[in-house]
């Protein structure tokens, strides 16, 4: 009985399916960077009591307790999805209210025109009880407002949503619209944790 | 004269491709194994806060991790339910930060020990008062720039 040489085996697309497995492999790895909300703590202060005064109508106080709850300007906000548009009404201050942010005229190298950049300044201070969740979804309200009105002066201006124009124009807008959110220096109210 | 060779077959023989594979398949595990070794085991439970607002960290050498959470099941009975901040992989008190950032400052090249950014992982559940705690330290050690970690919604 004859018995023949067994054919060999066709490995040939074993290394196709690794391949696979390698670009999947590679994707997912990078996909899960990290990403976040991104903010520049102040320096530290030097001494006590050189806090720069500012006018009343340039602040917005937003105040939030241990139970969450949010007060803006000595006004209680029942939702936190509403602090965007009192952010954007507040800093763009379309009606030229007297009790919203007052503007100033300043020189854009990078735009090269003169434009109304607001004085407006967004005060944020938190509790010690404050959650994080509450924190986050407080400082994303804010961050969209600004993200918005800069996307609007952009499309006005260029015709383009602020993600898409170049450095220089995104640092123009940037001057016009700076970010400006400020922190409070934590204060102690008694011990409690 | 008038001999002729025998036509010899011209078809090239088959390469081995079982070879290849192999080769395939060890990028695969050094891939598998560096992505795994780059994130040091959570000690902490982190769910991530939400958010609509979020950039991405481009330079992941150039972030490093500040954890806080509650202590996951292996070391609550040991640390109890408040939250705990973990460095690296160890747990740590608020007045280790300064030290994890001269150490980290220092492990990086020069040019770069500013544009460091300090990426705080924080669970949605924890209380402000460490959060601040750890953003005064940063501060008095010159690391200002931070990113709270949130996962993107629509």
């Amino acid at each position: 009985m004859a018995r023949g040489k067994t054919p060999g085996l066709n490995t040939g697309s074993m290394s196709d399916i690794s391949f696979l497995l390698l670009t999947f492999f590679l994707l997912t790895s990078s996909i899960n960077t990290d990403q976040g909300i991104q903010r520049k703590l102040p320096p530290p202060l030097i001494a006590q009591g050189d806090d720069i005064q500012m006018h009343k109508r340039n602040v917005l106080v937003v105040l939030v307790n241990m139970n969450d709850q949010i007060m803006v300007n000595s006004e209680f906000l029942p939702d936190v999805n509403m602090l965007k548009e009192k952010t954007k009404e507040f800093i763009s201050n379309p009606s030229g209210d007297l009790n919203l942010s007052d503007k100033k005229q300043l020189y854009v190298q990078e735009l090269g025109t003169e434009e109304t950049v607001s004085k407006g300044v967004v005060s944020l201070q938190n509790d010690r009880g404050t959650s994080y969740e509450m924190y986050i979804a407080v400082q994303n309200q804010l961050t969209a407002a600004f993200n918005e009105l800069r996307d609007e002066f952009s499309n006005a201006r260029f015709g383009k949503p602020f993600n898409n124009l170049n450095n220089i124009q995104r640092k123009g807008v940037q001057k016009v619209i700076p970010i400006n959110i400020s922190e409070a220096e934590p204060v102690n109210y008694g011990g409690n944790k | 004269m008038g001999r002729f060779k025998k036509e010899v077959s011209k078809s090239t023989p088959d390469l081995n491709m079982g070879s290849m594979s192999d080769i395939i398949f060890m990028f695969l595990f050094f891939f598998m194994v560096i992505t795994t070794m780059r994130e040091s085991t959570l000690f902490v439970n982190i769910r991530l806060p939400k958010a609509t607002e979020v950039q991405k960290l481009d330079k992941k050498s150039l972030v490093a991790n500040i954890n806080i959470g509650e202590p996951n099941k292996n070391y609550v009975a040991k640390l109890g339910h408040e939250p705990r901040i973990q460095l690296n992989d160890q747990f740590a008190e608020v007045n280790d930060i300064a030290q994890f950032v001269m150490t980290e400052k220092m492990s990086r090249d020069e040019a770069y020990r500013n544009k460091i950014t300090w990426s705080l992982k924080v669970d949605k559940k924890v209380k402000m008062g460490i959060v601040t705690d750890v953003k005064q330290e940063l501060r008095l050690s010159n690391a200002f720039k931070v990113n709270y970690s949130s996962t993107k919604t629509k």
